[in-house]
């Protein structure tokens, strides 16, 4: 029955990735006094591509053809160990944070190695600066994670998540910094304003975009997807770590319905500040981003000493 | 006064150097400011350009012709306003000519190009490669001479331009980037080589032509309206210029002098041209570092600017309004007092847009200080428009030049002298506030009267050079007629030819990102630059 709910969880997850991009597209356009497409049209989009037969290049070996199938089983899996709705799901209690982290870092290695395998100059161009910002997006995000960990004694999120319930809500500065911190990082990483421009046509500023540029039909989908749902799972992680208030704790047909709502809220309010902050700055100059992603790990680092200095001693 | 001071000094010099003049004549001043024709021997030519560039002049355009025993090959100089055009004659059999593209690096692909269309082979050009000649043609086959049919030889498949030899980077950790021509935007094509290390650009090359359409040779055997009409296809973008100079060119020929009021409408559609221009690029330069909100809004009022043209004008970028001897059509009071709503609906809308980017830091951090060009190098390129005012050159035909209706009103030019990209930014903003103010005031100054003048046929052989200001800066048109009206060469000169390689240097030290929005704030015409 557990399992089962959380293998129903896994794909709602899934399902709604592509709802909540519609709805963050719908956000920018309004704030752009332009209209808006459908909040369906990321579902026409995907539908349309899986119909259309993908280009492969001459010179692409397997890791092209194969890397998005592996990239978005990844972010499945990664999508099944963060709770959505309920915690204590049993998938949930199989993987920590750290794998967490790791399903990102084995995606985005198969990205950048599908990047650099057709060898245009575009995608070894994107690769790089994939790797660039990821490795210092990483240990950012790290900290951020442990500075809750250290606070719930656990790397799993699911009892990370009944702690901080059990908690109730406690102003603490250690988790204001890490939640910042984990905002920033979530930016940086899903390639979003001002790190990246995900709607741009320029390919020379392009970063994600610069490594799937070569990808077409199916694999585009695929690969589109998998980027709809980082974005969702790092929705998730935010909303649910730093504002769980409102995730079943049973597994009652009411708390979970109410689960799904107030996560469905949750997500739909951060999207619109996400909206709101790409409306309000521009992209920064490529070598800003380091100063970017170190102050995201300065942040971190705050989250980490305050906990030390005025939490833990307690 | 100072205009007749250089020609005279520069006459001088070239006596004392024992550079013969062969002959001086004027241009008639039809529609138009003065220009001295000066005829010089071939082998005079560069040593005519080391004198011209000690006296400061300018280099503004260079291109041949092919008369019925030799080739005439033209070059534009000014200074101050005043312009020197200076001819010589080379035999056909042997079509040699010094370069000067050696003393003026403006000279450079005009040369090349003249190269590629004629096969006049200019010694000592730095740069041995070809331009405009990918690879349609036949090695031996010359496009421009008159032995070439128009409908051309065209093979079933054009082979691939495949041995360019850019220039090569070599060390650890250099590399290069191809882009284009084909882009993942819908823009014009052109390729783009880099030599970068890392993300910084350490050169680009630029290669073009790829929009090549013929549109010297088409133009051969037209009528004059039909001239004006293939003018203001150039490049698309610039439709009223290219018009409004080839227009110029051919009534100076023809000894037409257009009406008042047709000089007047021609200035009302010229800045409104500039006007919607600069729009489109305010918004384009913001969205090239990811401010989609600015480009919202610009396109927003660049369209509502559109649809009135549409309303008044009928059609929404103006093509074909201006026609030999004046304008196609009139406008009413009613027009008029659309238009004067229109720009005060503009200006308060634009004071609003204005303020708000001028307070938005990440914006700022972007614009400032990128894509440098110095005014020395402003300077050796010749460029021109906002590109060159941005840059600390100073000049603008409708202002050092004027020609109606500009002699009628004070035109405010724009300048600075940064010249990153915020100044090429600003620079735009502020010619579309002198842009409004010039409609209004020709709007002020239309009295009842023709809009076309009849006309002429021009006699035989007789030819003219039209000058006007664009709203990317100075067209050259020339124009030569043959009998029974029609034409035997027309040369259009798009501000871009003289802009584009500025890019090339204003990008150095900027890094790879950061070329889209270097590129937007120059933003050449592809079309305009490969004919």
């Amino acid at each position: 029955m557990n399992w089962l709910l959380a293998v129903i969880q896994t794909m709602l997850f899934v399902a709604l990735a592509p709802l909540l991009s519609g709805w963050l597209k719908w956000c920018k356009c309004h704030l752009q006094n332009r209209k808006a497409p459908s909040l369906l049209q990321p579902y026409r989009n995907l539908l349309k591509l899986t119909r259309k037969q993908p280009v492969v290049a001459e010179h692409a070996s397997w890791i092209f053809t194969k890397s998005p199938y592996i990239v978005f089983s990844a972010m499945v899996l990664a999508a099944s160990v963060v709770p959505l709705i309920a915690v204590d799901l049993p998938s949930a209690a199989s993987a920590d944070v750290i794998v967490l982290v790791g399903f990102f870092a084995f995606a985005r290695f198969f990205l950048a190695l599908a990047g650099l395998d057709i060898g245009t100059a575009f995608g070894g161009m994107g690769s790089s600066r994939e790797m660039t910002i990821s490795s210092l997006a990483e240990p950012a995000m790290l900290m951020a994670v442990f500075t809750l960990t250290m606070t719930a004694s656990t790397t799993n999120l699911s009892l990370a998540i009944e702690h901080v319930l059990h908690e109730g809500l406690v102003l603490r500065p250690s988790f204001v910094f890490a939640m910042f911190a984990l905002i920033l990082v979530a930016i940086a990483e899903t390639g979003r304003i001002p790190v990246d421009n995900p709607a741009t046509h320029l390919e020379l500023t392009m970063i994600h975009e610069a490594m799937i540029l070569e990808y077409s039909g199916r694999h585009l989908a695929l690969i589109e997807w998998a980027s709809q749902l980082k974005l969702m799972l790092y929705g998730v992680l935010i909303a649910n770590i730093f504002l769980p208030w409102g995730i079943a704790q049973g597994f009652s047909a009411q708390a979970l319905s109410y689960g799904l709502l107030t996560i469905i809220g949750k997500l739909g309010v951060l999207a619109i500040l996400l909206a709101i902050s790409e409306t309000l700055v521009a992209k920064m100059r490529l070598f800003r981003v380091q100063e970017y992603l170190s102050f995201a790990y300065l942040l971190g680092l705050l989250g980490m000493l305050s906990h030390i200095i005025l939490e833990a001693s307690r | 006064m100072n205009d007749v001071n250089w020609m005279d000094a520069l006459r001088q010099t070239l006596a004392a150097e024992s550079i013969a003049i062969e002959s001086i004549s004027e241009v008639p001043a039809v529609n138009s400011g003065k220009a001295a024709i000066w005829r010089i021997i071939d082998t005079d030519w560069q040593k005519l350009a080391e004198q011209a560039q000690t006296h400061k002049l300018r280099w503004s355009a260079g291109w041949a012709e092919q008369d019925d025993d030799c080739f005439i090959v033209h070059a534009l100089f000014e200074n101050q306003g005043t312009y020197l055009w200076t001819q010589t004659l080379i035999p056909l059999a042997k079509p040699e000519l010094p370069s000067q593209a050696t003393v003026y690096p403006a000279a450079n692909r005009s040369e090349r190009h003249t190269q590629d269309m004629f096969g006049i082979k200019f010694s000592g050009h730095p740069d041995k490669r070809h331009w405009t000649r990918h690879k349609a043609w036949g090695k031996h086959d010359y496009p421009l001479r008159k032995d070439f049919a128009v409908a051309g030889q065209p093979e079933h498949i054009t082979p691939p331009d495949m041995d360019y030899a850019f220039v090569k980077s070599h060390g650890a950790g250099t590399y290069e980037i191809p882009v284009g021509p084909v882009h993942a935007g819908i823009i014009e094509p052109g390729h783009f080589r880099f030599q970068a290390v890392g993300e910084l650009i350490l050169n680009l090359e630029e290669r073009l032509a790829y929009t090549h359409k013929g549109i010297e040779k088409i133009a051969e055997g037209r009528t004059p309206e039909s001239l004006a009409r293939l003018a203001g296809r150039v490049s698309g973008d610039t439709t009223v210029s290219h018009a409004w100079a080839a227009c110029m060119a051919m009534e100076q020929a023809a000894a037409v002098t257009i009406p008042p009021r047709a000089a007047l409408l021609r200035g009302i559609l010229a800045e409104r041209e500039r006007v919607a221009n600069h729009l489109g690029d305010l918004g384009a330069i913001c969205n090239d570092v990811g401010f989609s909100f600015a480009q919202m809004q610009f396109s927003r009022l660049r369209e509502d600017w559109l649809r009135t043209q549409a309303n008044i004008f009928g059609h929404r970028l103006l093509m074909d309004c201006v026609i030999p001897g004046g304008v196609k059509s009139d406008i009413t009071d009613a027009d008029c007092a659309d238009i004067k709503q229109g720009i005060i609906q503009l200006r308060n809308e634009l004071t609003d847009i204005i303020t708000a980017l001028d307070l938005n830091s990440s914006l700022e951090d972007r614009l400032y200080t990128a894509g440098l060009l110095s005014t020395d190098i402003a300077a050796a390129y010749g460029t021109l428009g906002y590109v060159g005012r941005a840059s600390g050159q100073d000049f603008d035909v409708r202002r050092d030049a004027p020609y109606p209706p500009y002699h009628q009103v004070t035109v405010k030019v724009a300048f600075e002298n940064q010249g990153d990209i915020a100044s090429r930014f600003w620079i735009r903003y502020k010619e579309i506030m002198a842009s409004m103010k010039l409609i209004a005031q020709f709007m002020a100054l239309l009295e009842p009267g023709d809009i076309a003048a009849a006309w002429q046929v021009p006699t035989p052989g007789s030819s003219g050079l039209g000058i006007v200001d664009g709203w990317r800066g100075e067209i050259v048109s020339y124009v030569r007629f043959t009998a029974e009206n029609s034409i035997a060469r027309f040369y259009p000169r798009d501000p871009s030819q003289l802009n584009w390689p500025a890019l090339e240097k204003l990008v150095l030290n900027n890094i790879v990102p950061d070329f889209p929005v270097c590129n937007k704030s120059l933003n050449g015409s592809y079309s305009g630059n490969d004919l």
